[in-house]
């Protein structure tokens, strides 16, 4: 088989890289998982702060295109191959496609903040040998509770985040929510809210991001 | 009906407004007082459940999140007014990339100056000092960034202005304005010129004036 033109920057563990890998085998598009070493500090490296000038993962790589941000990929992949895979990602009409942009962009202002700190703070640190910061922990547990109580309410008259399907806006919260639900001691704050917790086995049980989290644990 | 804009006395619907000035759409803006709490009542939360804003209102259809709300205008009125998303599929990809840029790694450290020291006490924030010499630190290497991708391009997602730079103008009106921290700009050849082509079109001038 021929090489795949899409190359992936980045290591399967990072959040950011996994929100473009689980995107790609949703959409069905075939690519090829370029490794970073980043305890060798290779993100910081001259060839590759070319390509991601704030020598961050992931980098992204097709025939047409070198782009980075996770989620600006994941756009990209939605709007050039609408009918591919999962053809509802990013909704058929400009009203639904805004109506998921809005979710996803609830995901970045609203979720990712507190969830990236506390997934840093009790899964990287540790692993890092990095001391862990009890009252930041805390801040943003209080931070992530009021997120999920929004999402406990939307969810409850929603199938998924921004209607009836599967969308961007959900995948989007899948690498964060991994690591919280499997990784630490604070699972609870998903699996004790009702429509959270229905929303999150659904979602996480499904082929393309199992597949992921087989390769974060390779 | 003409749609509706909440929140115009602050920055994060500016964006809104500058887009919707850029595409020649017409509008009506309906205060929001937050030093007030008046996006922490029923109805404001019925309509954006964070309290953030802005939230629009398009007769029936309610939209919230800046970047989502500007990305819609953009693309719904693609051939009137400014073109703000680019020609091609990749000329989207490179604005949406920046815009991405701009939400992640330009605005947080940006907000936390803003709010440490334009807002503070209010929204129960304590001035912290650590925290604004800190951002003040983060920002300078996102902007020494920006002094090399502007080195070589007009604007930030290739040579025609786009909603990448739209998303920047008020915060960054902010940043040389009551912040007090002008040379951050200014002392970056690039981004300087930058700054002043963009806040210098007719739509930020008339936004300002619609926001007096």
């Amino acid at each position: 088989m021929a090489t795949p033109p899409v190359k992936v920057y980045g290591p399967p563990l990072s959040t950011a890289v996994s929100r473009v890998l689980v995107c790609l085998l949703e959409k069905d598009v075939p690519f090829q998982l370029v490794p970073v070493n980043m305890a060798k500090m290779e993100h910081k490296k001259p060839d590759y702060v070319k390509m991601q000038p704030f020598g961050q993962v992931p980098a992204f790589q097709d025939d047409d295109i070198t782009l980075f941000e996770s989620r600006a990929i994941c756009r990209y992949l939605a709007e050039k191959y609408p009918n591919k895979g999962t053809a509802g990602l990013f909704g058929t009409n400009p009203l639904v496609k805004a109506s998921i942009d809005q979710w996803l962009e609830a995901e970045s202002q609203s979720f990712n903040p507190p969830s990236s700190v506390l997934t840093f703070q009790l899964f990287f640190a540790p692993l890092m040998k990095l001391k862990q910061d009890e009252a930041l922990i805390k801040q943003n547990e209080a931070k992530l509770e009021k997120v999920l109580d929004v999402y406990e309410n939307r969810l409850g008259s929603s199938r998924y985040l921004a209607g009836d399907e599967f969308t961007l806006a959900d995948l989007s919260h899948l690498p964060n929510t991994q690591f919280l639900v499997e990784k630490t001691d604070k699972a609870e704050l998903f699996t004790s809210r009702k429509n959270v917790g229905r929303w999150w086995s659904e979602i996480s049980t499904r082929p393309a991001w199992k597949k992921v989290v087989e390769m974060q644990n390779a | 009906m003409v749609v509706k804009v909440y929140g115009p006395a602050y920055a994060s619907p500016k964006r809104v407004l500058l887009c919707l000035v850029e595409k020649e759409i017409d509008f009506e803006t309906v205060p929001v007082d937050l030093i007030a709490g008046e996006n922490l009542t029923p109805d404001y939360l019925q309509l954006q459940p964070f309290g953030s804003l802005p939230v629009i209102q398009d007769g029936d259809y309610i939209l919230f999140e800046s970047r989502a709300i500007i990305r819609y205008y953009a693309e719904k009125y693609k051939t009137q007014g400014t073109d703000l998303l680019g020609k091609t599929l990749e000329d989207q990809g490179l604005v949406n990339q920046w815009l991405e840029v701009e939400a992640h790694n330009y605005h947080p450290p940006l907000i936390n100056l803003v709010l440490h020291i334009m807002f503070s006490p209010h929204f129960g924030i304590v001035r912290n000092e650590q925290v604004i010499k800190e951002s003040e630190e983060k920002l300078a290497k996102v902007l020494d960034v920006y002094e090399d991708r502007l080195s070589k391009s007009k604007y930030l997602a290739g040579d025609f202005f786009s909603l990448a730079d739209l998303s920047h103008i008020p915060f960054t009106s902010y940043l040389v304005g009551p912040v007090g921290k002008e040379y951050m700009i200014k002392e970056r050849k690039h981004v300087s010129a930058w700054w002043d082509d963009i806040s210098s079109r007719p739509s930020w001038l008339k936004v300002l004036e619609i926001c007096k």
